[in-house]
């Protein structure tokens, strides 16, 4: 069977949940084996285990965390030439595209990017991936000889553990000073207060028609009565509204909850393909050609100054009356 | 300080785009070609560059000659020159065909530092970047919403999934900046009138020193299968508010057992 990989981005020495989510799909397509490089990579091994990986290629250096992308490229590109993995998945981040697209620059490689879905059909490749926003759904594959790279949206697949365990191997390569150049000097932590918007399964979110951000309290307390999140459009984190951790959309986060409330919010493509996964969709908006009205399950066309606050009463009083 | 920005010519990202069923590629013609607004914010950033340190500001790109349209925008804002490649070789190139490209032009100057755009509007794959940085064999700084030069290094705010890192590297280096990092200036009506004076060179993939099967679609390592509409969701209930939308939505996440 074929090795299939998934690089394991760490964060504060955890794997990142969509390289659990590509896991769970590599284990049905091959032999899936696992790289974590960085500060807790070898406490990282258990989980990676536990969703798929057969093993676990480690090295806890933290140079893989002071230096962007090059040393990983670097052990990354030694480790492809030795074991030669039929495809390497890298699930969407910053720093996945980062390394993913150095990567293929010296192997030559071509990359399906923002692929939502991954397949081998007699050995060759297939990868669906959405184009202009999602308004075209193309079917690609990759050509080049040697190892294929996938890069992958976030939330293409479900992360489901099957409880096995992983075999160790320790990765031993010194990164060379050539490759140690964009050094991380500081990290600062801006973290969204409350439930993080990639778990929550109700999502409120704000975009330029909420005129500022002081009116996103608002947002706040609904969303609170579900115990969910609040998100934004580009629009409005470009305002400075709103820090980037909000973001949803094809720049930012990609979002699946049980329900979304669009408050304000046009439904540009560019912000619709980052939420069109949730399964109940409501709107506000006080323009009836929005596009949002297009999709929503339930829209009300008017003005989100009266209609939020409105319906946060109604909420509040029907779960009193329980 | 030379400071180069790669920009390109994109489909009005305003106007919804089309893919040729027959190509499978992005329908060019009868669309309004933009160079795209993302570019803007890489080309004030260079221009603050070069009014803090002096220098030239050179504007790149690669795309056929009505590409030349899209990059008098940048010398409008205040580029001083432009280089396009173009050749009918590259039509079909993916993103590691433009970078090579591109990287084979940009080691034919002398740059201090490269910036790009995080990602297209119009392919939105964001690979070229990473992978010009590779070919020049520079480090990169990424995903920046502060840009700042001295010393012999660049310095940036790199955003994160959980805020922000501060992230420097020597120079010379390929910076791709967000959509946060500035305002991007109009161009003025005498920018735009001695735009048209400016000098865009051109080079050819001979030129260039490439061979036809490393750009275009013969070197492209992504192809595309095949093309479909995705299932539309469909519309569900649509109401004006006549003082009860909330009620009524309300109703509605009641019906669903949201409440």
């Amino acid at each position: 069977m074929s090795r299939i990989w998934v690089w394991a981005e760490l964060q504060d020495g955890k794997p990142q949940r969509v390289a659990l989510e590509l896991l769970t799909r590599a284990r049905e397509l091959g032999e899936a084996e696992a790289i974590a490089l960085g500060g807790g990579a070898a406490a990282a091994v258990e989980r990676l285990g536990e969703h798929g990986a057969r093993r676990v290629y480690v090295h806890d250096d933290p140079v893989y965390d002071q230096y962007i992308a090059e040393p990983i490229v670097e052990t990354l590109g030694t480790l492809i030439a030795e074991y030669q993995p039929a495809v390497v998945m890298f699930g969407e981040s910053y720093s996945a595209r980062d390394v993913v697209t150095r990567l293929a620059a010296r192997l030559g490689a071509g990359i399906a990017s923002n692929a939502t879905a991954i397949d081998l059909v007699d050995g060759q490749l297939r990868l669906t991936v959405p184009w202009l926003g999602g308004a075209i759904i193309g079917t690609a594959t990759v050509t080049n000889h040697g190892p294929k790279l996938v890069y992958l949206k976030a939330k293409s697949y479900e992360a489901a553990p099957n409880g096995g365990a992983a075999e160790v191997v320790q990765v031993s390569t010194s990164v060379p000073a050539s490759a140690r150049r964009a050094r991380v000097v500081e990290s600062v932590v801006q973290a969204a207060e409350g439930v993080k918007l990639e778990e929550a399964r109700v999502i409120v979110s704000g975009g330029r028609g909420l005129q500022g951000p002081e009116n996103f309290g608002m947002l706040d307390e609904l969303a609170g009565l579900f115990g969910g999140a609040v998100g934004a459009t580009r629009a409005v984190v470009d305002a400075g509204w709103k820090p980037y951790s909000y973001q949803i959309g094809q720049t930012g986060k990609t979002v699946k909850p049980d329900l979304y409330i669009a408050c304000g919010i046009s439904g540009a493509i560019q912000h619709t393909v980052g939420m069109k996964g949730a399964k109940t969709i409501v709107a506000i908006n006080k323009d009836a050609e929005a596009p949002i009205f297009k999709f929503a399950d339930f829209g009300i066309v008017g003005d989100v100054f009266k209609v939020v606050p409105q319906l946060i009463a109604e909420v509040k009083q029907r779960k009193a009356q329980g | 300080m030379n400071v180069y920005v790669c920009v390109k010519q994109v489909p009005d990202p305003n106007a919804p785009g089309k893919m040729d069923p027959a190509t499978n590629r992005l329908v060019r013609e009868g669309v309004e070609l933009v160079m795209d607004p993302w570019d803007e914010y890489g080309v004030e950033a260079g221009l603050q560059l070069v009014e803090q340190h002096g220098g030239v500001l050179t504007v790149i790109s690669m795309g056929p000659e009505r590409a030349k349209e899209a990059m008098r925008k940048a010398l409008a804002m205040g580029a001083e020159r432009g280089v396009l490649v173009s050749d009918p070789a590259l039509a079909g190139s993916d993103a590691l065909a433009t970078a090579r490209a591109l990287a084979e032009a940009i080691k034919r100057e002398s740059p201090d530092i490269v910036i790009c755009g995080t990602e297209s509007s119009d392919g939105s794959t964001g690979l070229m970047p990473g992978m010009l940085a590779e070919l020049l064999g520079w480090p990169q700084l990424t995903f920046a919403k502060k840009l700042a030069v001295g010393d012999g290094k660049a310095t940036i705010h790199r955003q994160t999934e959980v805020g922000f890192q501060i992230v420097e590297a020597p120079l010379p280096v390929v910076v791709t900046v967000t959509g946060g990092i500035n305002e991007p200036r109009y161009p003025s009506l005498k920018g735009i009138m001695t735009a048209k004076r400016k000098e865009i060179v051109e080079l050819s993939v001979g030129a260039l020193g490439l061979s036809a099967d490393q750009v275009g679609a013969a070197g492209a390592k992504e192809q595309v299968l095949d093309l479909a509409k995705p299932e539309e969701r469909q519309s569900g209930t649509i109401a004006s508010d006549e003082g009860d939308g909330g009620v009524k939505i309300a109703d509605f996440l009641q019906q669903r057992r949201f409440i």
